[in-house]
């Protein structure tokens, strides 16, 4: 279906497969601010492969916005909360949470299988091969993201504003110190 | 590279689902559903190049409710921490029957 070089090939199953080493380390880590380092690692791969996927403003919101801020803010909870160092006992579930979290996995790769099988189903909502390459070349990266972003989808813009805005009174509220004539 | 896209993504989902299932430190499962919503933004980017810019468009939407996500949840965890000097879920299980 596609023809790409060996070049390309090369650096997507690269970053894919460094993507796949570091989340399993992410994953095994005690401590948590390693932890949150490894997943650093795999925002970034995943930018990488944006890049590949022609979502260029997406890699860069995802450097930004992801590996930048979100991942600030957990470090920053880290160090507030003094985490940083992996307790002396491990905090990974027995042997039922194990063998349950192997099987929700296993089913969910056999998911990944039986859909594997399906291909991509042809309806009115396939758009051309090139389409993306075209309004890419034609609007350049941040204007073909924008166009549907303020034209399609405005009402669901404006609506994360919302979002947002209750995120924000609901983090203040939750973060200040508790009144005392609650008690 | 739409195979390969879903492939990847589907597998750092199952690592996402395995991290939250097995481990207890409530900031680790934090950051596994981050991993998971990264795997999703993945198919919504790998798919995009087939049914058009919609798949984009919902990246930004998805990245905007995990920066809210991160922001209440991080804020439920240090609150969580003041009362109980703890993030470990073993430990917080007032709700529990």
């Amino acid at each position: 279906m596609d023809n790409y070089g060996l070049f390309y090939q090369f650096h997507f199953y690269l970053f894919g497969i460094i993507a796949i080493i570091s989340a399993v380390t992410f994953v095994t880590r005690r401590s948590p601010v390693a932890a949150a380092m490894w997943l650093i690692v795999v925002m970034f791969c995943l930018a990488a492969e944006y890049v590949m996927l022609d979502a260029q403003f997406i890699a860069a919101m995802q450097v930004l916005l992801y590996a930048g801020a979100i991942m600030v803010i957990f470090l920053f909870v880290i160090m507030l909360l003094n985490l940083g160092e992996a307790s002396d006992i491990t905090d990974v579930r027995g042997i039922w949470g194990k063998l349950l979290a192997g099987l929700v996995g296993l089913v969910l790769l056999a998911e990944v299988g039986v859909l594997s099988r399906t291909g991509i189903p042809a309806g009115k909502f396939v758009v051309g091969r090139d389409f993306l390459g075209h309004q890419l070349t034609k609007y350049g990266a941040v204007g073909a993201i924008a166009k549907p972003l303020y034209q399609d989808y405005s009402l669901a813009f404006e609506l994360t504003s919302v979002l947002l805005l209750v995120a924000i009174a609901g983090a203040v509220i939750l973060g200040r110190k508790e009144p005392t004539r609650a008690r | 590279m739409l195979a390969e896209s879903l492939a990847l993504s589907a597998v750092l989902f199952v690592i996402g689902v395995i991290g939250v299932l097995t481990r207890r430190n409530a900031i680790i499962i934090f950051l596994c559903v981050e991993l998971m919503l990264n795997a999703v933004n993945l198919t919504f980017v790998a798919l995009s190049r087939y049914y058009g810019m919609a798949g984009q468009v919902f990246v930004l939407f998805v990245m905007t409710v995990a920066a809210a996500e991160a922001a209440v949840g991080l804020a439920i965890i240090i609150s969580i921490f003041r009362h109980r000097q703890t993030v470990d879920l073993r430990n917080i299980n007032v709700m529990k029957g």
